[in-house]
């Protein structure tokens, strides 16, 4: 019976985390119905970027406000699972603060110390961050994409972390041995008074409960990431990397339609002659997006990635002037699109059965394609790297060549194109008029 | 009304046996809006004044495609891509210059993967090089202390990270700049790219446009200096709408630099 708490905290451990990695799986699954994308080029540039944006967050802080707090969250939620290393070596070999027989006092206690204040630091920041959510109502969390399930996922992501750091602190303050070492209790000593009075037997048990439940909720929180925005804690780093590295303003070329162009333009090659023997298990060319099968790996690990924070969607221009269009939305849609094929892949058996929907019409509709500028302001603005004009393209490239669905007006201006090399009505030999005028 | 430019074609460049140091690539704008022309010929003058020698393909040149590829019709960016680049390869062009960003983005980025490799500029930082080089100089003091702001086309800021050559040029008139509240990166389209000019908007509760010139009608400017015909068009659109026109030029920075 000694062994007791040992064993169910391995058996809670190993439950938690096979859970979790049993997610990841599924999550890596999803993503590889995806394209593949050749990211081997301007490798020294993608790191970069990994340690600038993804781990020192220069682009969270060009929103002063919010990108400070951020940063305390982040750095809080790095620092303070050092601390989670000890518990779980305390859980399974049955120890007690296994950090202070093996590092000096003074050590440990400036350790601790720093975590109490970080904990200090991100229940505060926490606690603004809900009333900018939640009474403050900051525009670009009262958007309609962010309603239902999004908003409540935002709030539960806070209260876990509030209940966290309190769990954590009253585990220090009610440790009576921590509290006599008079080290690394900056904070707790300040909860402990509260507990006055209390019996030995009362402090040991609400110190072991804290802890537990400190443990558990953590776990917990751990395996809520892959139903949750909260999933950016992970995924902004592999999504970073994999960001665009390219101008903004460049669009990549199609390679199928490069490949029909030359074709076209080869005045060798035989109009009559039979299409080339193709590989047997070839699909065959589908232009743009139309699901997000069509999408490539990197979009859908950004779809995962992003966090509905709606700093693209506060500075499109298009959203800005009531337009239906909302880049966080396409994010969003995206996720739920790719989701649900997931689902259904899990229920058939690994095989995707047809389910008469897809991400173009049943989640993105044509108005919302057709609003966007193609201005970058979403891409700029996006803290982690995600493209969401780049989905945005593709599917009007499947609307365009495999629909022929572009509104009129754009229909007029390609065919002018075609036959005057110019998107007006006037006569190629007319082009160096201005000359004159 | 109007003086003789001289602008040589690259055809006739090649029959006396020449090759210009520079392509000026006009765009279908710059060749067909009656507003754009006025902007080519701001900075054909320019080219004049300076010295600088150049030619146009003229009839030869064909739309780059951009609009095309934006609207998602890759089919007919990439004809119209192989088409001007093999014009271009024919004559060995190397250098190309251009008002339009939207043609300097696309030719610069997207046109190498297609077999075109050129050097591209934008004509603000084609200007800037010939003040700070000396080859070309500003005489009068036409824009001395008045309010000018300046916004900051897509395809040439965000798109391509160019802000500063467009704000060294005019610093360069010793007009006083001012910057509207979204600038550089953070810079609110005209509501042209993306196709957008040759369509109606979506619907919504105000065009991009009107929202523009409201930001920059907030740093109370005489001029507002533009880069790209489009945002030239929309920019003009808009103080029209705001019943400013009187009050408030909107001028291409070549415009402004032809008559410093």
């Amino acid at each position: 019976m000694e062994y007791l708490p040992n064993i169910i905290f391995a058996i809670v451990l190993v439950a938690g985390i096979s859970y979790f990695a049993k997610n990841v799986k599924k999550l890596i699954r999803n993503i590889k119905l995806g394209h593949k994308v050749d990211a081997s080029d301007h490798t020294s540039e993608r790191w970069k970027n990994v340690v600038n944006i993804a781990l020192g967050q220069s682009k969270m802080v060009k929103r002063p406000v919010s990108g400070f707090l951020h940063v305390i969250v982040y750095v809080g939620f790095v620092i303070i699972n050092i601390e989670v290393l000890e518990i779980i070596i305390d859980g399974i070999f049955g120890t007690h603060r296994i950090g202070l027989s093996i590092l000096p006092e003074s050590v440990y206690g400036f350790l601790i110390g720093s975590f109490e204040i970080l904990a200090l630091l991100v229940l505060v920041s926490v606690i603004i961050f809900w009333i900018r959510r939640n009474i403050i109502k900051i525009r670009r969390f009262m958007g309609s994409d962010l309603k239902g399930w999004p908003k409540s996922d935002g709030n539960i992501i806070l209260y876990f972390e509030v209940v966290l750091m309190i769990l954590f602190l009253v585990m220090n303050a009610t440790d009576t041995s921590f509290q006599n070492m008079e080290a690394g209790n900056v904070i707790s000593q300040f909860i402990a008074p509260w507990f006055e009075g209390f019996s030995e037997g009362t402090l040991f048990t609400i110190e072991r409960t804290a802890w537990w439940l400190h443990i558990v909720g953590i776990l917990v929180f751990l395996n809520y990431l892959y139903f949750s925005k909260h999933l950016h804690i992970l995924l902004a780093f592999p999504n970073v990397y994999y960001g665009k590295v390219v101008p903004k303003g460049k669009f990549n070329n199609l390679d199928a339609v490069t490949a029909e162009v030359k074709l076209m333009m080869d005045p060798d090659a035989d109009p009559y002659a039979a299409p080339a023997e193709t590989e047997e298990d070839e699909v065959p060319a589908k232009f743009g997006a139309s699901d997000v099968m069509d999408l490539s790996q990197v979009q859908l690990l950004s779809a995962y990635t992003c966090t509905e924070c709606g700093r693209c969607t506060s500075e499109c221009p298009a959203n800005l002037t009531g337009k239906k269009l909302s880049p966080r939305k396409i994010m969003m849609d995206t996720r739920d699109r790719l989701e649900e094929v997931g689902k259904n892949i899990d229920a058939n058996n690994g095989e995707f059965k047809d389910d008469g929907k897809q991400l173009l019409g049943d989640y993105i509709t044509n108005e919302e394609l057709w609003a966007c500028t193609t201005c970058n302001a979403c891409v700029e603005a996006c803290p982690v790297s995600i493209d969401p004009l780049s989905i945005i393209m593709d599917m009007r490239r499947y609307l365009v060549m495999e629909q022929s669905a572009a509104p009129m007006e754009l229909n007029n201006m390609m065919t002018n194109i075609e036959n005057n090399g110019a998107p007006w009505p006037y006569n190629q030999m007319d082009r160096l008029k201005w000359k004159d005028e | 009304m109007s003086e003789q430019l001289k602008v040589p074609t690259m055809a006739e460049m090649m029959a006396e046996g020449k090759q210009p140091e520079i392509l000026f690539w006009v765009g279908s704008a710059g060749s067909y809006d009656d507003r754009a022309k006025k902007i080519t010929r701001a900075f054909v003058k320019i080219l004049n004044k300076a010295n600088v020698n150049f030619a146009v393909l003229g009839t030869e040149e064909s739309n780059t495609g951009d609009v095309a590829k934006r609207a998602g019709n890759e089919f007919l960016f990439q004809m119209q891509a192989v088409m001007n680049i093999e014009v271009l390869n024919g004559y060995e062009v190397k250098r190309i210059v251009t008002c339009d960003p939207h043609s300097y983005n696309c030719i610069k980025n997207e046109y190498p993967g297609l077999g075109g490799n050129y050097e591209v500029i934008h004509h603000t930082q084609f200007i800037k090089d010939l003040l700070s080089s000396g080859r070309l100089k500003l005489e009068g003091n036409t824009y001395k202390g008045k309010r000018i702001t300046f916004h900051d086309p897509c395809y040439l800021g965000r798109g391509n990270g160019v802000y500063d050559a467009p704000r060294d040029v005019l610093k360069k008139t010793n007009a006083t700049l001012v910057e509207m509240k979204r600038h550089k990166s953070t810079a609110l389209c005209c509501g042209a790219g993306g196709a957008q000019m040759f369509k109606d908007a979506e619907p919504g509760d105000k065009e991009v446009n009107v929202l523009r010139t409201e930001d920059a009608l907030e740093t109370q400017p005489q001029i507002i200096a533009t880069g790209c015909p489009y945002c030239n068009t929309m920019m003009t659109d808009g103080v029209k709408f705001k019943e400013k026109e009187a009050d408030i030029k909107v001028l291409d920075i070549a415009e402004l630099i032809a008559d410093a």
